[in-house]
């Protein structure tokens, strides 16, 4: 094969392979940076010789077993690591003896499956630690878990390629410095830590699914990656309702990419989206996981109300059909887990829905004197809408306007202010 | 990015590939990978359509030529990644042919 087909089967092997690389070796090395470069070091290997050999049978054994191979003699340098020679020397001995570079698949499978997803989960959980920023944390777990380069954050994040590439540097110097356990956290922090990792997967979706400024309104692609990190989880993490709660969520907005916007680019809300452009292959994935939440039989989290409303909107055929009423107990419910004013004012919206504009103002009004709504647009976006309802032209008028004046969104700023313009009073 | 794989020739299934195949499908849905996939009935029916007119005939059909034997909707992030797990599918299949195709749509 040429090089450049050789460069891209490696690209496509490294996307699916390098996560439960980085993950084994990050056990063995007890270094996560060591471990990527190891990882990568095997990359290149087979990039120089997989245009001759062809690509292997079992490309992800062959990069495992090379990097393993690599890492023995590096760590025979370092004398800080030297302990961990022994494990190594013992895993290569144990895939020597299943002859791991010819093995067909199921003796892999069998052999090493559950310690792969352990240590998947471990890189998950030690990747989205909570002692690093936010950002850092979604660097870093695109970059380990997703397999994305660098450049490929930076674009996907608006960011410059050095900016993101210095913060997952640090993300590492920081993990290392605290030299924090690398282990699955204990039970009594699995709550919490797995917060944390949702906190990062659902980041990384909102990204894709809204940009907050500039001129583009989706970035699919992001959608796609947190979809498979998400995915990744509920699988490794099965006995948690919220992980699957978060795919169930994210499938469903999923499903609703293409019908997002309309002919020219331009946002189109949900209300009015073409429910046939809806993917239902994603809405029925995404109800098998609410079921699967469901099906623990433990009190709802967050995710999992929160796809509990998504799955009500993707019930309905059309959006005169959406059942409101149960979509404002569930926002009820939510106020009551996560009780921000932002949960509070999508309230206020399902309750106009379902008991009519009067009650929902009633529920917006409340939130007007909050300091943290007082750059948020959508909330005299929301009340705008009920007072036109509400025949109040003249104040709904200018809470459009207010709102076009705090979105960063050029495009959404249009829409408000169309909406504003329509609510001048006939020509007298 | 999505991928239809098909097979048009293969060996009958034994036991063993059976399982095999039955795992792989399972950890492939999992992961949201694998979208659909079935095996296809092999009679059928073909449709012959002229100006919006349909003429049905009812298979088997002796000339089986490329028929499909089974199908599998996948979700890869590109060519080279659907080719990879195409791989997978015919390291459990070992023998036969299909086809990979992407579809167009949403992306």
């Amino acid at each position: 094969m040429t090089v450049p087909e050789a460069h891209r089967a490696v690209d496509a092997v490294w996307r699916l392979e390098s996560a439960r690389i980085i993950a084994g070796l990050a056990r063995i090395v007890r270094d996560i940076d060591l471990a990527e470069d190891l990882a990568q070091d095997a990359m290149v290997a087979a990039l120089r010789q997989w245009p001759e050999s062809g690509i292997p049978p079992n490309p992800g054994a062959w990069l495992m077993a090379t990097a393993k191979h690599q890492a023995i003699d590096r760590l025979r340098r370092n004398e800080r690591l030297q302990h961990n020679i022994g494990q190594l020397a013992r895993d290569l001995r144990a895939d020597q003896e299943t002859a791991v570079f010819d093995s067909p698949p199921e003796f892999e499978a069998a052999l090493d499956e559950d310690a792969v997803q352990d240590d998947l989960l471990r890189l998950m959980f030690v990747a989205c630690h909570p002692v690093l920023s936010a950002e850092a944390r979604v660097a870093l777990t695109l970059r380990l878990l997703g397999g994305l380069t660098t450049d490929e954050i930076a674009r996907a994040f608006l960011a410059a390629e050095p900016t993101i590439a210095q913060r997952i540097v640090r993300a590492k110097r920081t993990l290392a410095s605290k030299q924090l356990p690398f282990e699955i956290p204990p039970a009594g922090e699995r709550a919490a830590r797995l917060a944390s990792v949702l906190e990062v997967i659902y980041l990384v979706f909102n990204e894709g699914y809204t940009a907050t400024a500039g001129e583009d309104w989706a970035r699919p692609e992001l959608c796609y990656e947190a979809l498979r990190l998400g995915r990744m989880l509920a699988e490794l993490s099965p006995a948690d309702p919220e992980a699957h709660g978060l795919v169930a969520l994210m499938e469903i907005q999923s499903s609703r990419l293409k019908a997002r916007l309309g002919p020219d680019g331009e946002p189109v809300p949900l209300l009015e989206q073409n429910r046939g452009q809806w993917d239902q292959l994603l809405i029925r994935r995404g109800f098998a996981a609410l079921l699967r939440a469901e099906r623990l039989g433990r009190p709802a989290g967050s995710y999992v109300v929160q796809a509990a409303i998504a799955a009500c909107h993707a019930r309905a055929r059309e959006a005169g059909d959406t059942d409101w009423p149960s979509i404002a107990a569930l926002y009820e419910i939510l106020t009551r887990i996560t009780p921000t004013p932002v949960v509070e004012l999508n309230r206020a919206v399902a309750v106009g829905m379902a008991f009519g504009p009067a009650r929902g103002l009633d529920v917006a009004d409340a939130l007007t004197s909050q300091p943290q709504l007082r750059s948020y647009h959508l909330l005299p976006s929301v009340r705008a809408d009920f007072l036109a309802k509400l025949g109040r032209r003249e104040e709904a008028r200018a809470e459009y306007e207010r709102a076009a004046a705090l979105t960063r969104n050029a495009r959404e700023r249009a829409v408000l202010l169309r909406r504003a313009a329509a609510c001048a009073p006939a020509q007298a | 990015m999505r991928f239809l794989m098909t097979t048009t020739a293969g060996d009958p299934p034994d036991e063993t590939m059976m399982t095999e195949m039955g795992r792989l499908v399972e950890e492939l849905s999992r992961s949201g990978v694998l979208l659909a996939t079935g095996g296809l009935d092999q009679a059928g029916t073909r449709v012959t359509a002229t100006d919006g007119k349909v003429a049905l005939t009812d298979g088997p059909f002796t000339e089986a030529k490329e028929a499909i034997l089974s199908f599998a909707l996948i979700d890869a992030r590109s060519k080279e990644e659907a080719v990879e797990l195409a791989k997978r599918f015919w390291q459990v299949a070992r023998n036969g042919t299909g086809m990979i195709q992407q579809v167009y749509g949403p992306e």
